[in-house]
């Protein structure tokens, strides 16, 4: 006995997480030969990059938070303004940057509440069975025939324009998806060998959800959830450009676009570059959603 | 040490609006298994016989019936017998690589059973399952591997581990060896015998493979349609088989040898739907010996012909 | 045994390009397979009989697959240099093949009548507009085929879905199917193995029958002694994408000689004599991604010398029994 313990303790840091190296290198490599999924990796980099920097490279700060300077409005793209200027003279460039702040905590905000009432709920949906799992997935399903958009406008309505309230509107139509798809994983798994061996030697419904099932639906939850940051952003941005969603001046897309369609053809700029942000933005989560799911679906591999 | 008696294990697989129907997997078995016994139990698929080692362990939901582990009684279950029973009866299943949580490295799949019941943690807990992998012959390396990188063979002795972490006084093996290679099977086999001696375990061994259990086990029960048709002797059983159906699949199996044996015609149509089952004895829509008039309207009783061997045929009543 | 044989696998190497590296699946093999005769083809999970089976219609996809070397001679063609169309030809008039699980290979929408029935409108395709028959005919032909499967109660039964049948009514359907073209060659690849004994009794019995009645000459795929020992004439073992033995069925079991086959036979439990122990080959199979120089049996064999870490060649012993093992071979007698 004590023989043996040594032999553990001599085993080396490496040794003994052999297998998740290998295992992160195997991904890794995988992902980093897939073109698109590594685009897509690449454009979040930067957008995540961009707006932890934000602050500190725009060039005027002040226009973001509703500056005025009227000599300056609807100016082109130029050296001084890479994007153009808008209606009361604000750099575009400065207000996408700082654009991306507002974004990503809109769609980190949403995929996070969604993740967090729908996977639980789809859990206990399983596990609780007969008359609750009923309630539950029909409340679902209800949810889920009934367009997401709409309903966020009808909240928003309800509750007043604002980006709070837009998020919280896109948060309570986000989460039946995540119940459907937790609750049809957990029933596969739930009769998986490993779960039943489980069973047989004790375990309790708690353990076996959080060390047997949980693990183990994770990988699509992540993939969809890269997904939904694409899809919450340009709801988000759809509600911004009903103006639903973040007032002006704040630096909201779908906002700066909603006023800048008033100004087409002509000030091109000031709605091209905003809607540009929305496009790469979403594809960019929508690419490494994609390349996840290669690496992460074992069905994808060997 | 195992006591069944009139177990029954019936499914509802009735759908909204359709006809009731209910699936009759396990009806009405008496079994009795003693210490450091190993008794095999044998049929064809349908036959019930992986039911019943999962209703020993609760798995499935028990009909009706009693189950006795040394005498204390596990049906209906309760916090306390429920803890009995899981220390005294662990399972080995069938295709060790769906028995293995695919997340989680060896060390703690073996260690599940210890964190349940034993209350080791830390380093104590590691040291106990690296003795407890030492003990089936795996190097101490794989506490930290994950199961797709091991072979089936090394899977399996990974779940035997498991199951034998708390010294359980019964293993309920279902099909152990079927998902692996003769090669590999050989040597489980071997290792599953010694581990029996070794702990004087008690065997409830579940398979298809009537060569693998005539060389594993002392005992034998023959299962039809949810029903014990031949118990007994492994000797008595595969030298001088009474009922029809047991010899019918001694005669269906191959031999690897390059004289076969005279066989005779292999049985006819399949085994009729354990939702309609037939009336009078199970078999008789298959068997060469039916008797017109008695077979297909009482159903037999098992019935002792010897000390020995017990059998459910008209034949032998 | 010196006449031409039917069907000719020479030197017939593949390797399946994986994300680990190459993995060398089959390496040199030699198979040859006479009019009428039942072969069978046995080893454990990854030898390469599946694979070898598979590549003689082409059917493994590839990539990954690659053929390295080799040929496939049957009826005076090279299979392996056919195109795609080509191949599609071969595949159930020349060669048939059935596998382990009937129910992936069935359409569950369509009745197993309608397939049938369209199987053998395919194959008219290919003949002569005289001898094409129409759907009338075709489905005479469908209960004529169920009948000589022994599918109980044809006419019936050819308007069922497959969800509706057994287990081993739908393996008589795919063999049905596979006969349709009438064949010379039918690969059955593990065809019982899915099936209860007291079935797989019966298809191994129909199997033998078609032999017989049919003259079909059968490559039989399979893990299970037993289920060889009971219909074949001639056996190959294969370990490691290797030819190891190949020798009669009296020989394999009576006189075997490659140390693994040895093994084998030894690890199997048997029926009725009782073995006091099953004696297991110690180690496990070789990584095929960097297979072991010279023969691939060599780290696991109880008479490895220091020869076996180059390839053994090819001896034959008797007319009836060839092995690849230095043990054996000539030079060592020399």
């Amino acid at each position: 006995m004590n023989n043996v313990s040594t032999k553990i303790t001599h085993l080396t840091w490496r040794q003994r997480h052999h297998s998740t190296i290998r295992a992160v290198r195997l991904y890794a490599r995988t992902f980093a030969r897939n073109g698109s999924a590594m685009f897509g990796l690449f454009l979040v980099m930067l957008i995540v990059i961009t707006a932890i920097i934000a602050p500190w490279i725009v060039p005027y700060p002040e226009d973001a938070i509703g500056a005025v300077h009227m000599d300056l409005k609807l100016m082109p793209p130029s050296w001084d303004h890479w994007f153009g200027t808008d209606e009361v003279g604000n750099d575009v460039f400065t207000r996408v940057i700082m654009g991306t702040r507002i974004t990503l905590q809109i769609a980190c905000t949403v995929t996070g509440v969604a993740i967090l009432i729908g996977v639980p709920l789809g859990m206990i949906a399983v596990y609780t069975g007969g008359y609750t799992q009923e309630v539950i997935m029909r409340i679902t399903d209800i949810f889920l025939g009934v367009p997401g958009l709409i309903l966020a406008i009808a909240i928003v309505g309800a509750l007043g324009p604002g980006i709070i309230n837009a998020m919280l509107a896109l948060s309570l139509v986000w989460w039946p998806g995540y119940v459907r798809l937790v609750q049809a994983k957990t029933l596969s798994i739930k009769n998986d060998i490993y779960v039943q061996a489980a069973q047989s030697m004790g375990a309790k419904r708690l353990r076996i959800v959080f060390i047997h099932i949980l693990p183990n639906c994770s990988s699509p939850i992540i993939v969809k959830a890269s997904m939904d940051m694409g899809m919450s952003i340009l709801g988000a941005a759809s509600l911004g450009f009903l103006g639903l969603g973040a007032q002006p001046p704040e630096p909201e897309w779908g906002s700066m676009i909603s006023i800048a369609r008033n100004y087409l053809p002509d000030w091109w700029w000031y709605s091209f570059f905003p809607g540009l942000a929305i496009f790469l933005t979403v594809m960019g989560f929508n690419l490494l959603g994609d390349g996840l799911r290669d690496i992460l679906d074992p069905r994808h591999r060997e | 040490m195992l006591d069944i008696n009139d177990l029954k294990v019936h499914f509802d697989t009735s759908k909204p609006l359709k006809r009731k129907t209910i699936v009759k997997a396990v009806n009405g078995i008496n079994l009795s298994l003693a210490k450091g016994d190993a008794l095999g139990l044998v049929g064809e698929s349908g036959s019930g016989k992986s039911t019943i080692g999962k209703a020993i362990l609760h798995l499935v939901p028990i009909t009706s019936g009693s189950i006795k582990i040394d005498g204390f009684e596990t049906n209906p279950l309760n916090r306390k017998t429920e803890r009995e029973l899981r220390r005294r009866a662990q399972m080995i299943f069938q295709d060790p690589h769906s028995a293995l949580n695919p997340r989680l490295p060896i060390l703690r799949s073996v260690a599940e059973p210890l964190v349940l019941h034993a209350d080791l943690r830390g380093s104590e807990l590691r040291a106990k399952v690296a003795e407890l992998l030492e003990t089936v012959g795996l190097p101490s390396q794989f506490l930290y591997r994950y199961p797709h990188e091991l072979s089936g063979g090394q899977k399996q002795r990974v779940c035997i581990a498991r199951a034998i972490a708390l010294n359980p006084e019964l293993l309920i093996l279902d099909e152990p060896t079927s998902a692996l290679d003769v090669s590999v099977q050989a040597q489980i086999l071997e290792f599953l015998k010694e581990l029996q001696t070794k702990f004087s375990l008690s065997f409830l061994f579940i398979s298809h493979d009537l060569s693998v259990i005539r060389h594993l086990c002392n005992r034998v029960a023959v299962m039809y349609l949810g029903e014990i048709v031949e118990e007994g002797l492994t000797t008595d059983i595969f030298h001088s088989p009474k009922h029809p159906y047991t010899q019918a699949l001694l005669n269906a199996v191959p031999f690897p040898q390059a004289k076969q044996p005279h066989r005779e015609a292999p049985l006819t149509g399949d085994i009729p739907s354990p939702v309609d089952l037939p009336t009078g004895c199970n078999f008789y829509t298959r068997c060469p010996k039916m008797m017109k008039g008695t077979c297909e309207t009482t159903s037999p009783i098992l019935s002792e012909l010897s000390e020995s061997q017990k059998v459910a045929c008209h034949l032998h009543s | 045994m010196t006449n031409q044989p039917l069907l000719s696998i020479r030197d017939f190497s593949l390797d399946f390009d994986t994300f680990d590296g190459v993995y060398h699946a089959i390496d040199d093999v030699n198979i040859d397979l006479h009019a009428g005769e039942a072969l069978g083809i046995v080893g454990e999970t990854g030898c390469g009989k599946s694979v070898t089976a598979k590549s003689i219609l082409q059917l493994l996809p590839s990539p990954p697959a690659r053929v390295t070397s080799g040929e496939i001679w049957l009826d005076g063609e090279n299979f392996l240099t056919l195109d795609a169309k080509s191949i599609q030809k071969k595949r159930g008039i020349d060669v048939s093949m059935i596998f382990q699980d009937p129910m992936t290979y069935l359409n569950p929408v369509f009745t197993i009548g309608q397939q049938l029935v369209d199987v053998i409108l395919a194959h008219q395709r290919l003949k002569p507009t005289a001898d094409r028959i129409n759907k009338a005919a075709a489905k005479t032909r469908a209960i004529e085929l169920l009948e000589r499967v022994r599918l109980p109660n044809p006419e019936r039964q050819f308007d069922s879905y497959p969800h509706e049948l057994s287990g081993g009514m739908r393996q008589r359907i795919l063999i049905a199917q596979a006969l349709s073209g009438r064949p010379k060659i039918l690969i059955a690849d593990e065809p019982t193995t899915a099936l209860d004994v007291t079935i797989q009794a019966q298809i191994l019995e129909l199997i033998k029958d078609l032999i017989d009645e049919l003259g079909l000459s059968v490559i039989l795929i399979t893990h299970d002694l037993g289920v060889v020992a009971s219909i074949c004439t001639r056996v190959i073992i294969m370990y490691a994408g290797q030819v190891i033995e190949d020798a009669s069925v009296n020989e394999i079991f009576g006189n075997p000689r490659h140390p693994y086959t040895k093994g084998l036979l030894a690890a199997v439990p048997h029926p009725t004599q009782h073995a006091s122990t099953l004696t297991g080959i110690p180690g496990s199979l070789p990584n095929l991604l960097n297979p072991p120089s010279g023969c691939r049996f060599r780290e696991r064999c109880p008479l490895v010398q220091e020869k076996c870490s180059e390839r053994p060649g090819w001896t034959t012993l008797s007319d009836h029994h060839g092995i690849a093992c230095w043990e054996f071979s000539e030079e060592k007698h020399a």
